[in-house]
């Protein structure tokens, strides 16, 4: 086995030996489910209730889709303001900071008097907790042009939209796909705290629920679940990323 | 002191005087007297980053500035590409004066800046895609472009190498690229600013050629701003050289070495001996 091999398959092993020790813990010592369930039990628990689970999952799924949908409109409209005009940075940046510091899930109990129980308070705080670095992103990669290449164009006659579209854009471009991979696991974040004290729907709702009747393999079950949709959304604008924009990255996977 | 500040004003004089000496309908730069502050408290302190700035070029002339660093070279790059307007004095390029950037200049830098997600010949052609009136005309006669642009492309040697992305390629061939982008739109002017500071000694001695030649052949007028002494003589016709902050021409030296010029005359004492005079003054320079 060579070393890419084994450096790609590291994260496998290492993730199946720390259920093996899990397991062998839990079945040592004896610890009760209520306070620890094991990894079989927490595998029970998921099939036991299956279809249950998955609707739950997918309507966390889609919710987070949804806000994720709108923090790309609104982080790449602002990313974009931003970065490209100097005074606009200047008013914006140290305001977006600090609605950035603010946590989120203070933001549920007034989103649910404005909208209710349900999807509305899901979606909007998915959407809150991930614009952010997709903004900042858009914005650090369109404010970091080299001023010689500015020159060269400006000398040229380029109009700030041209040297924004042939440079600013494509150059822009890694910097977003970075921001998005960050930006769906904070959404997924966002989605289950609302859920877990504004909805009758979802893992977090599943979450509050298994724990309140000390079911805790489902709560891990529910944990396990939205983990692997992390992963997976993760997995997957970074494979968009590789693929799209290859040339930002030579020479980390051998291009 | 006295006797150094009056040594320096009879050498500005002369430098005017030369300016002068070309005629009106001649000059292709023409700076008369030109100051320039960055900003207007700095101009209402008096501070300038280039001061009284008074030089001429026949058409078709190379010259180069040398200086310490810092000198306010690349600000003398500013005002000739109109990127800048001096606080005081005219310029006037191509007997036009100048009022804004101008399209009749090409610009290389010591970074290459090749845009890393357009291959060689794309790089090659994006001033083609923004300046007129090529970008009206560059759906319609792409091939014909890309044809020029392979074609200058091989004059510098990179054939071979069109379709390859900038981080293929070692800083030399970037270099190169890079040269080839300020020149595809066919300026008349190409202004480079210590484009071959970053390179090793023989890339940098092979690029000396690679620019020759292309000058030779297309006698576009050139600034070449450099602190290699070497390169500025074995390729200008005049070498200027720049006092420190605020920067002053302080030296015009003609460079009468016959040409074509080949590497070997750099060997010759005759070489060496105008080199070591622009060192001595850039020294005296250094030491104020």
């Amino acid at each position: 086995m060579n070393s890419s091999a084994t450096l790609k398959f590291a994260p496998l092993i290492l993730l199946v030996a720390i259920i093996a020790l899990w397991q062998a813990i839990c079945t040592f010592f004896n610890v009760s489910e209520f306070i620890f369930p094991s990894p079989v039990q927490i595998v029970y628990a998921l099939f036991d209730l299956w279809g249950a689970i998955m609707g739950h999952a997918w309507r966390t799924f889609w919710t987070t889709m949804v806000g994720f949908g709108i923090s790309i409109a609104v982080g790449v409209v602002l990313g974009f303001i931003i970065g490209s005009s100097r005074f606009a940075y200047a008013a914006m940046y140290p305001l977006m900071t600090a609605f950035n510091a603010l946590p989120k899930a203070a933001f549920v109990p007034i989103l649910v008097v404005w909208f209710g129980i349900g999807i509305g308070p899901a979606i909007l705080t998915a959407f809150l907790i991930s614009f952010f670095p997709i903004m900042v992103n858009i914005a650090t990669g369109l404010a970091t042009l080299e001023p010689e290449l500015e020159d060269v164009l400006r000398v040229l006659g380029a109009r700030r939209l041209d040297v924004l579209i042939k440079v600013g854009l494509p150059r822009t471009m890694p910097y977003f796909f970075a921001s998005l991979k960050v930006a769906i696991t904070l959404a997924f974040v966002g989605t289950t705290v609302s859920e877990m004290s504004a909805s009758n729907e979802g893992i977090g709702y599943l979450l509050i629920s298994a724990g309140s009747a000390m079911k805790m393999p489902l709560a891990f079950a529910g944990l396990l679940v939205v983990a692997v949709m992390a992963m997976a959304m993760y997995e997957f604008f970074s494979y968009i990323e590789r693929h799209t924009t290859a040339w930002a990255h030579r020479g980390q996977g051998g291009q | 002191m006295t006797s150094a500040a009056t040594a320096q004003e009879d050498r500005s004089a002369a430098i005017a005087a030369a300016a002068a000496s070309i005629p009106q309908g001649e000059r292709f730069v023409d700076f008369d007297g030109v100051w320039l502050a960055y900003d207007p408290t700095l101009l209402a302190r008096g501070e300038f980053a280039v001061e009284d700035i008074s030089l001429s070029t026949r058409p078709g002339e190379f010259i180069a500035i040398v200086g310490p660093s810092g000198c306010g070279k690349s600000t003398f790059m500013k005002l000739a590409t109109g990127l800048k307007m001096p606080s005081r004095g005219n310029i006037r390029i191509g007997g036009q004066a100048v009022t804004g950037p101008l399209k009749i200049v090409g610009m290389a830098f010591q970074a290459p800046t090749l845009l890393p997600w357009r291959t060689t010949l794309d790089n090659v052609l994006l001033p083609l895609e923004i300046v007129e009136p090529y970008r009206s005309q560059f759906r319609a006669k792409r091939e014909e472009f890309a044809e020029r642009a392979r074609r200058l492309l091989r004059t510098v040697g990179l054939q071979g190498y069109e379709d390859k992305f900038p981080w293929q390629l070692s800083g030399g061939m970037q270099q190169r690229a890079s040269i080839c982008r300020a020149l595809i739109h066919e300026p008349r002017m190409l202004l480079l600013d210590e484009p071959f500071g970053a390179l090793d000694a023989f890339t940098r001695e092979e690029l000396w050629n690679v620019l020759r030649d292309l000058w030779s052949e297309q006698r576009f007028n050139v600034i070449l701003v450099t602190h290699d002494l070497r390169e500025a003589v074995y390729l200008a016709d005049t070498v200027y050289v720049m006092s420190k902050r605020p920067g002053r021409l302080v030296e015009r030296r003609q460079i009468d070495l016959p040409r074509p010029r080949d590497l070997e005359i750099t060997y010759t004492p005759q070489f060496t001996d105008i080199v070591h005079e622009l060192r001595a003054r850039i020294g005296a320079i250094r030491k104020t």
